[in-house]
């Protein structure tokens, strides 16, 4: 009956030593992937320095992966320098501190949501879209046609990226910043009478090198991070076009994830040396 | 003659499954070989490790008179600028158009100048008859344009051996008839040998010089068109019924 109404049945309880060793293939293929991953990220740093280099290639994908990103993270940068700034107030405000509002968010949004928050947005679209990109010319076969082509395909199409990817982030995260801060600068005025260069004057003086150069340094981190990522999920992919979904998800979530433990890291040492 | 290709005892297995059990053949300066078989039966698996996209198990690879597995990534790049591969799904570049995907092989040799380039390109899809698709995308190309493209993108770097990977596959009757009259006017103008993998009757009858038929990793057969369609054994005949 259960099979006639396509009822799943019912999956009988594990024994002890099923679950080990199906926890112990999943670490297995864990460590498996990294390996994998850090030979591929190897193989990247010794294509980098060889030449030919393809300048007008890293250009173009700087183009495309810095420059066509700029909306989607500035529109994010300008809700969340706003948001900051409405959410933190009422708290400021029961203590009369309202005045150490711009060096509270301004703090917050440099130091650590900026680059976080845009770094994450970053993973989500441009993890996607070169796992997805690079993957598809897997399945139809173009990767292929460049290597039989006399063309190394990891160096037109790997190297250049991850390069874009690892320079363009910064630049979108002090862009970002930059948005983010004039976002909360029009959420203050709403709400009072603050002038342009009284907020910034505050923003400024709360601010130091030790604030803005380890949040600028990471980004170079979670940059390539996310771009060798995307790239390894992309050029490694298998199984067709539903591996070309697998890829582009893949390349988010892992992308995602790097950027919370390199974010984790980065904090720790900073904290090290300030 | 000059042997362009030679595979000895070529073996190739994913896991337990055997794809390639001892393959051997040759082919010479000028020659259409055709290589028949059925669907999964291994062809396109010779050609790649032929062209080192594929590693074999074991056997030698000599093309172009070097043992493909004995070469270093520069060596194997360098051999490659002189075979075409014309693949089965033409493997045109999505992200370009039809004139920076004939281009994009000879970005290699960046001392032509930019007009020598123009006019290897304009030669190469006049070759091939599409001319007018200079300036369009791959995804404003129908099934045979794309074909047609991919050979212009392959005979643009004027290779001395073209493999062919089923390229009538997928194209109308009459398409087919064009692109395989294509592989014939190729093998005239340019004197190169070539390996065409098809299962297409009609494509071997047209373009073969010598067939070797394909079967359970081995090959089982060789000879002419004619002389295999005229075969008494009961699988190669049904080939060509």
């Amino acid at each position: 009956m259960a099979e006639d109404l396509n009822i799943p049945k019912p999956v009988p309880p594990q024994s002890k030593s099923d679950s080990g060793s199906s926890s112990m293939r999943v670490l297995r293929g864990f460590f498996e992937e990294v390996t994998l991953l850090t030979r591929f990220a190897l193989h990247f740093f010794k294509e980098v320095i060889k030449p030919p280099y393809e300048f007008g290639e890293v250009i173009r994908q700087s183009y495309l992966i810095g420059y066509k990103s700029f909306p989607l993270v500035a529109i994010t940068a300008f809700i969340l320098g706003v948001v900051m700034t409405i959410q933190s107030r009422p708290t400021l405000e029961e203590f009369g501190a309202v005045s150490l509002l711009p060096s509270m968010v301004s703090v917050s949004i440099i130091r650590e949501l900026g680059p976080a928050i845009i770094a994450m947005i970053f993973a989500g679209k441009i993890g996607s879209s070169i796992g997805a990109e690079l993957s598809s010319m897997k399945v139809t076969e173009q990767i292929d046609a460049m290597e039989v082509s006399g063309i190394n395909p990891f160096k037109y199409l790997v190297v250049t990226r991850v390069l874009a990817s690892t320079l363009m982030l910064p630049v979108l995260v002090t862009a970002g910043d930059a948005v983010s801060l004039y976002g909360a600068f029009l959420a203050m005025k709403m709400k009072g009478n603050v002038s342009f260069q009284l907020f910034f004057l505050k923003v400024f003086q709360s601010l130091d090198f030790s604030d803005l150069f380890p949040a600028i340094i990471k980004t170079f981190f979670f940059g390539f991070a996310i771009g060798i990522i995307g790239c390894f999920k992309g050029y490694n992919s298998t199984n067709g076009t539903e591996g070309v979904g697998v890829a582009a998800n893949a390349a988010v979530v892992f992308g995602l994830l790097s950027v919370f433990i390199l974010d984790v890291i980065a904090v720790q040492i900073t904290s090290f040396f300030i | 003659m000059e042997i362009i290709a030679e595979i000895e005892n070529l073996k190739k297995s994913f896991g337990n499954n055997i794809i390639l059990n001892g393959v051997s053949l040759k082919i010479e300066k000028g020659e259409n070989l055709v290589v028949f078989g059925k669907s999964g039966s291994g062809k396109t698996v010779l050609i790649k490790c032929l062209v080192g996209l594929m590693e074999a198990d074991d056997g030698k690879v000599v093309l172009l008179g070097k043992d493909v597995s004995a070469l270093g990534e520069e060596e194997l790049n360098e051999l490659r600028k002189k075979v075409g591969f014309l693949f089965q799904s033409a493997a045109l570049y999505d992200s370009m158009s039809v004139r920076e995907n004939l281009e994009f092989p000879l970005r290699s040799s960046k001392s032509k100048p930019k007009k020598e380039i123009e006019t290897l390109v304009k030669e190469a899809l006049q070759n091939v008859g599409l001319e007018e698709a200079i300036d369009k995308m791959p995804s404003e190309l129908s099934g045979g344009m794309r074909k047609r493209v991919g050979l212009a993108r392959t005979l643009i770097l004027k290779p001395e051996i073209i493999l062919y990977d089923e390229p009538t596959t997928g194209l109308d009757p009459i398409t087919s008839r064009e692109i395989s009259h294509l592989i014939l006017d190729v093998q005239k103008k340019y004197n190169a040998a070539a390996i065409i993998i098809t299962h297409d009757k009609e494509c071997a009858r047209i373009t073969s010089n010598q067939m070797m038929i394909l079967k359970d990793g081995k090959f089982i057969a060789e000879g002419t068109f004619q002389e295999l369609s005229e075969s008494k054994d009961e699988w190669i005949s049904s080939f060509f019924k």
